[in-house]
């Protein structure tokens, strides 16, 4: 990352999408509203200063403790983040977001949340993104084509979630 | 009619009205590497859409990480790109030893350098030689499993396996090489570099093979970029990238004093090192053929390397180093590090959450968003096409359903 000089830049571009920042971190990482990540992330790519036209990866990461003991211990809420690894080929840098969303949408059990998806602005977040729904139970919005990639059409749940069972019988073969 | 076959083969099938048809490919055809099922929607000969199915080898290996430490996902490591699984171990301790800051020995680093160099040999033959298969000669793939065949030996010498190493590990490497590998691993090289002639000539000059290859499947750079392909299918668009050369310093310094000119097509021209056989008249930057090259001019280069490792390793005299306990704890924070592998760019994201044991992990293939380019790159072309395709993109179904 070239510095936190674009983030003002970012700042008039999309206002209020950028919420928080951790420059001291291994990789430094910029967090982003959820609502505001297409529009983010289409100025990152657009904008000659970062021109960030490669997306490495997307990651769901499930923030959830089942033991109640433990939780009170763990310093966070349950949640769901978002990271986006980007990747700049003329500058060879890279730039981490993330984004917090609700496990469940309206705290509705097994209602995945909705986040606004960039397959407009990089054609490789299409499988991406459908690995994300499929594993973890995002739905992006403006996605054309959203299906499970890895799993089987027909499975039920998100395998990658923390609180996922294992289903007891799948066509019947044992599950667990 | 026939001054209209003369032009061009392909335009025949217009004037024969014919009905769509959906043909499948796989998930058991030969020429799928692995259990890749392609739906093609065809119209006669052309193939106006194909849609890939995958997920028939998904294991998952990211929720079985956040239930074993560090060091115990190594095998699973193995088990993604199965062709290459130095190079999946070298990426994941080095993910992990980015995360925990530590730093492996001299030794150690210029041992890695040499194993994964030589696994980037190997997984390049296998794809060199499927690739032939592909397009229906049978001959190089027997040549490029007889040389493959001896790396597979001296890696059993060094580490006990021949496809799932578990060599390379968190803090170093499982064990020394044993006495008198380095001379058998040169012999090897000495032996082996007059027989890349033998491959420009079963293959990367041949009649038939340029044929079927040049101006087949062709990537534009913007359209690679844009579907994050990496490794050689980057490189054969002439997209000078290698993280090597221009990943994370934790990577590169892996690489420090080591000389290597990245396998990429600059000014109309590839590296002029050593002597390689000249571009076709009918190869177009980005097709099958400069995919196909590019994987050969890397078999070169990383014998380069290894020969380069071997004088630094040898000239080591301290120890190698311990790899981390078993259930060594990873601190607070997550990491990501991209690493170039025979592959492409390979990716492993980690959340530690203080404990031994890996909150989140995530590994980003690099075969995968190579695959994902295949559906824009098969549109419009002949059916015959489409393993050429799929073939010059090196794709490893373990490493995309991981």
């Amino acid at each position: 990352m070239r510095g936190p000089a674009f983030l003002e830049s970012l700042e008039a571009a999309v206002p209020g999408g950028v919420v928080g920042t951790n420059l001291e971190a291994l990789d430094p990482w910029v967090e982003v509203a959820p609502g505001a990540i297409a529009d983010v992330c289409r100025w990152l790519h657009d904008a000659p200063e970062t021109g960030f036209d490669s997306l490495q990866c997307i990651t769901a990461v499930d923030w959830f403790e089942a033991d109640p003991k433990k939780a009170a211990k763990a310093g966070w809420e349950p949640h769901l983040e978002l990271v986006y690894h980007l990747w700049s080929t003329a500058a060879r840098v890279s730039l981490v977001l993330k984004s917090k969303l609700p496990r469940w949408k309206d705290e509705v059990q097994g209602q995945p949340p909705e986040v606004p998806s960039v397959v407009g602005v990089w054609r490789t977040a299409d499988w991406h993104e459908r690995e994300v729904f499929d594993l973890s139970g995002v739905v992006f919005v403006g996605h054309p084509d959203l299906r499970r990639i890895l799993c089987p059409e027909d499975w039920e749940g998100y395998p990658l979630r923390k609180d996922y069972e294992m289903p007891l019988d799948y066509h019947g073969i044992r599950g667990r | 009619m026939s001054q209209v076959i003369d032009d061009d083969p392909r335009i025949i099938e217009f004037d024969v009205r014919t009905d769509e048809m959906l043909v499948n490919m796989g998930p058991q055809h030969p020429s799928t590497h692995g259990v890749l099922r392609l739906v093609l929607r065809t119209d006669g000969e052309i193939v106006s859409e194909i849609e890939p199915h995958i997920g028939y080898l998904h294991r998952c290996a990211e929720k079985i990480g956040e239930n074993v430490s560090a060091r115990q996902f190594i095998p699973y490591t193995d088990r993604m790109d199965y062709l290459a699984a130095m190079n999946m171990n070298l990426g994941w301790s080095l993910a992990v030893e980015k995360l925990m800051g530590l730093q492996v020995t001299e030794k150690a680093r210029h041992l890695r350098v040499l194993i994964s160099e030589f696994s980037r040999i190997a997984s390049h033959l296998v794809g060199m030689g499927a690739y032939g298969l592909d397009l229906g000669t049978f001959s190089p793939f027997l040549y490029a499993f007889r040389e493959r065949e001896k790396i597979l030996d001296l890696f059993e010498e060094a580490c006990g396996a021949r496809l799932t190493y578990s060599y390379i590990t968190v803090g170093g490497l499982t064990a020394d090489l044993p006495p008198g590998w380095l001379a058998r691993c040169e012999a090897f090289l000495d032996q082996f570099e007059p027989v890349i002639r033998e491959y420009h000539t079963l293959l990367t000059t041949n009649a038939i093979f340029v044929k079927r290859t040049a101006g087949i499947g062709v990537l534009s750079p913007e359209m690679a970029i844009n579907y994050g392909c990496s490794g050689p299918v980057l490189r054969g668009s002439g997209v000078d990238q290698d993280m090597r050369r221009d990943g994370e310093s934790i990577y590169t310094a892996m690489y420090d004093g080591y000389a290597f000119e990245v396998a990429v097509m600059k000014n109309g021209h590839y590296p002029q090192d050593h002597v390689y056989p000249a571009v076709p008249a009918d190869a177009v930057l980005g097709d099958c053929w400069h995919r196909f090259f590019v994987r050969m001019l890397e078999v070169v280069q990383s014998m380069d390397l290894v020969r380069q490792a071997i004088d630094r390793y040898s000239a080591c005299s301290g120890p190698l180093g311990e790899p981390v306990k078993v259930a060594e704890k990873l601190p607070k924070g997550d990491v990501y590090l991209e690493t170039e592998c025979p592959k492409g760019q390979m990716g492993f994201y980690l959340v530690g959450d203080g404990t031994a044991i890996p909150w989140r992990v995530r590994a980003r293939s690099s075969s995968f968003s190579n695959l994902s380019v295949l559906a824009e790159l098969c549109h419009g072309c002949l059916i015959a096409d489409v393993p050429a395709i799929v073939g010059s993109l090196d794709i490893v179904m373990g490493e995309i359903d991981r």
